[in-house]
């Protein structure tokens, strides 16, 4: 497979991903400031800009912070690079640069899905509520990854379009348990509600929120929300499927180019299946995250070095 | 009940004549008059609609958002029977083997030059002329794997060759996705009527290009300046349709003389290069310097029988419009047969006596740039005002060389969807000539037509839309 269309099926997934996972920080944030009780109002507006590390940026366009700026910030604004606009046009771009390598249907969803975006921006946010163009984005992600599962061969761009989903996804994963902990531990207090609302609001952002009532009776509690996001080995978005995921994609691409960012991926794939919850808590769970973010940005250079700057 | 605009008088219409209708349009045009306006315009606004979705489009340079745009399609096709199909094919056929003779002539002994057929200056000063194919072997014998010519039909119903496109023909997936659509939203009408089937294109692309190496199963791959290009659309298309990796120039790099393309198992050799690129950006290293779109080294790579191009280098040396009016005479040079299919009659305005002849017509005549390309630098007589007409005298006086003149002709029209319903277009048809061991075409090729009324421009650069081109099996002539 030609390096320069692995690199853009790569990135052409990671923006897909990134698209997504604004989708689900943004609608837990609105949720979140809808609600007249929860004092944590405003740090969940922030949320979203600490995650993606654009508040600097955000203020020098926008002068306060209310829902309305942000939803505009990271929905349409052309010039936010990482706005689910941006994201979805590059995707897009990318995907039509290496358009012979998708199947019909997956090029025609992302296509249409561009199409789409750009005609609801023209007609603004409002005009359909924002709810409604949430749900709409994440389905059409949704309908994405099925016509790309579906129709494609589970060749080498397979492999690589899920890799880029993995490494996006776990790089995102790790970002919002970094800033979540935060907020809660800037916040001081021991209110359940608050502490409540915020557990609550990071799983629904993971997509999570069934899954945790799946698996541990009984309230939201620190320890469990840590170990399903970081050490599960069925939720799709945890640390550990994350890594296991690319492993294994790293393991079905052919050749032997890959041979660094296996090791490093197998290395931190042994940490977090073996790891154990309370040993993550005694080491302080913002150390052990700022770990693991070194670790996966590590395996994203490798993959770039081995892939398409060595050929 | 749908209306159908009559045709001007003394026009060769392609559905509708002084008895009625052609005989092999009667089904369509019965089918046609009792499907109700409104399903039509739905019908073409599903098709406006999917071919969006499906990303057909063409991209317009220089601007920036919403640079990709669709091709008008029409939904009416433009009809051939069996018959003179046959007689079009037999004529292809004929031309491009004298024009593929011709140019490993010009490369090697040149005997039409020293028999005098063509003047030898002509030829060897031509821009297109790459000195750098002299003595060059290629396998086969075989410059131009991939051939459109371009057709016209006139007041008579006669076809005409209005152009050969020997470097890097476009429009082969709009023949194709057109014939998608097609049956998509009309399948009844494929079912009531024979219409040969042009599916089977890629298939016979592929063998083609694989055929051009004498390399045990060759890798082909399709080389494109690159998403923001025009055609970038067709390239992406036919790289798929084949199978073949659609590549960059810098994706490719040469090495001992060899072409290898980077990819993610390490460096792999390529054998032929449908390149969807012009020559002069071919190599920085032989040609433009500053061109980003080549493979450094690919010229060496080349002459050193190392790696095919598709069409070869220097094809643009017979499709020029200089070299066009003495194609019937090498069709008679190298085949010793009369030519089936004729040429416009053309005025060579480097002969003193054509230039005399077009000076005085220059009202009745259409002047062309021997180079020029897409609709552009041209004179159109009769829709010129005086100061255009004295504009071009003084053009072609100061330089006649680079000017060729025909006379207007009256291509034939069409029914076409427009906005006030119906109405005759002018049209033309480009069918598209494989050859390797032996020519292949597919029944068909890709109808152009002018959308403006009374416009005689097809070029999609210029406006201009297409239809899917049906040749019916066994209809009667």
């Amino acid at each position: 497979m030609l390096s320069r269309t692995a690199n853009s099926i790569y990135w052409m997934a990671r923006s897909l991903e990134r698209a997504e996972n604004l989708t689900r920080l943004l609608d837990v944030s609105h949720n979140m400031s809808l609600m007249p009780n929860s004092k944590g109002g405003q740090q969940e507006l922030l949320a979203p800009l600490t995650i993606t590390g654009r508040l600097d940026q955000f203020r020098e366009t926008y002068p306060q912070l209310n829902a309305e700026a942000l939803l505009e910030f990271f929905l349409y604004d052309e010039s936010n690079d990482g706005s689910i606009f941006s994201s979805i046009r590059s995707a897009r771009d990318n995907a039509h640069s290496v358009r012979d390598k998708l199947s019909s249907e997956a090029w025609e969803s992302i296509n249409a899905t561009w199409l789409e975006l750009r005609h609801r921006r023209q007609r603004g946010i409002n005009h359909e509520g924002v709810k409604s163009l949430i749900d709409w984005i994440k389905q059409r992600s949704h309908e994405f990854r099925g016509a790309a599962y579906g129709t494609m061969l589970h060749n080498n761009v397979f492999h690589f379009m899920r890799l880029g989903t993995f490494i996006e996804r776990a790089d995102n994963t790790a970002r919002i348990l970094r800033v979540k902990l935060e907020v809660m531990e800037s916040q001081h207090n021991s209110n359940h509600a608050i502490d409540f609302y915020q557990w609550n609001a990071l799983l629904q952002s993971l997509g999570a929120y069934e899954a945790y009532h799946d698996k541990y009776t009984g309230g939201l509690t620190t320890r469990n929300v840590t170990e399903l996001l970081i050490l599960s080995a069925e939720l799709p978005r945890s640390l550990r499927y994350c890594i296991g995921a690319l492993m294994s994609q790293l393991i079905a691409i052919e050749g032997d180019q890959g041979q660094a960012a296996k090791r490093l991926c197998a290395e931190l794939h042994a940490r977090l299946e073996y790891g154990e919850v309370d040993f993550i808590i005694r080491f302080g769970l913002n150390d052990y995250l700022n770990d693991l973010l070194r670790r996966i940005h590590a395996i994203g250079d490798e993959i770039h070095r081995s892939y398409w700057e060595g050929a | 009940m749908t209306a159908i605009e009559q045709p001007a008088p003394h026009l060769y219409d392609e559905m509708l004549c002084s008895d009625g209708v052609h005989e092999h349009y009667r089904a369509y045009l019965q089918w046609l008059e009792n499907t109700p306006d409104a399903t039509l315009e739905q019908k073409r606004r599903e098709a406006d609609t999917l071919f969006r979705r499906f990303g057909i489009t063409f991209n317009v340079y220089g601007e920036e958002e919403g640079t990709e745009r669709l091709i008008p399609f029409d939904l009416i096709p433009r009809i051939i029977p069996a018959s003179e199909w046959t007689h079009l094919e037999l004529g292809l056929r004929q031309r491009v083997t004298a024009l593929n003779r011709f140019l490993h002539d010009i490369y090697h002994d040149q005997e039409i030059l020293r028999a005098g057929i063509i003047p030898a200056d002509q030829v060897l000063t031509n821009q297109q002329f790459q000195v750098a194919m002299l003595g060059v072997d290629l396998p086969g014998h075989n410059y131009i794997p991939i051939t459109g010519v371009d057709l016209i039909r006139d007041n008579n119903g006669e076809y005409f060759v209005l152009e050969d496109n020997l470097r890097t023909p476009s429009g082969v997936s709009y023949m194709l996705e057109n014939r998608k659509m097609m049956m998509r939203l009309f399948p009844e009408l494929f079912l009531a009527q024979s219409v040969a089937p042009v599916e089977h294109y890629p298939n016979l692309l592929l063998e083609t290009l694989q055929g051009a190496s004498d390399a045990d199963n060759p890798c082909v791959v399709v080389l494109t300046p690159g998403r923001y290009n025009s055609a970038f659309f067709e390239h992406a298309f036919l790289a798929q349709q084949m199978g073949v990796p659609l590549v960059e120039g810098a994706d490719l790099f040469v090495r001992n003389g060899c072409v290898y393309m980077r990819t993610t198992t390490g460096p792999r050799q390529v054998h032929v290069i449908y390149r969807r690129i012009d020559d002069a950006f071919l190599d920085p290293l032989a040609f433009d310097p500053s061109s980003m779109l080549g493979v450094p080294g690919l010229l060496t790579a080349y002459r050193d029988g190392n790696v095919i191009l598709a069409n070869a280098l220097g094809t643009g040396v017979a499709d020029d419009k200089s070299i066009y009016p003495y194609v019937p005479d090498m069709i008679r040079f190298y085949l010793d047969e009369e030519p089936i299919l004729n040429n416009v009659p053309t005025c060579v305005c480097r002969k003193e006596e054509d230039l005399a002849y077009v000076l005085e017509h220059l009202e009745e005549l259409v002047v062309k740039e021997v180079h020029g390309a897409g609709g552009y630098g041209m004179l159109i007589g009769p829709k010129a005002d005086r100061e255009e007409l004295d504009t071009f005298r003084q053009l072609l006086r100061n330089n006649p060389a680079n000017y060729i003149a025909q006379p207007t002709l009256c291509l034939s029209t069409c029914p076409t969807m427009v906005n006030e319903g119906i109405a005759p277009r002018h049209i033309d048809l480009r069918p598209f000539v494989l050859s390797g061991n032996e020519i292949k075409l597919v029944p068909g090729g890709l109808t152009r037509v002018a959308l403006r009324e009374g416009s005689l421009v097809v070029n999609s650069s210029q406006g201009g839309g297409t239809k899917d081109t049906w040749v019916l099996e066994g209809a009667p002539c």
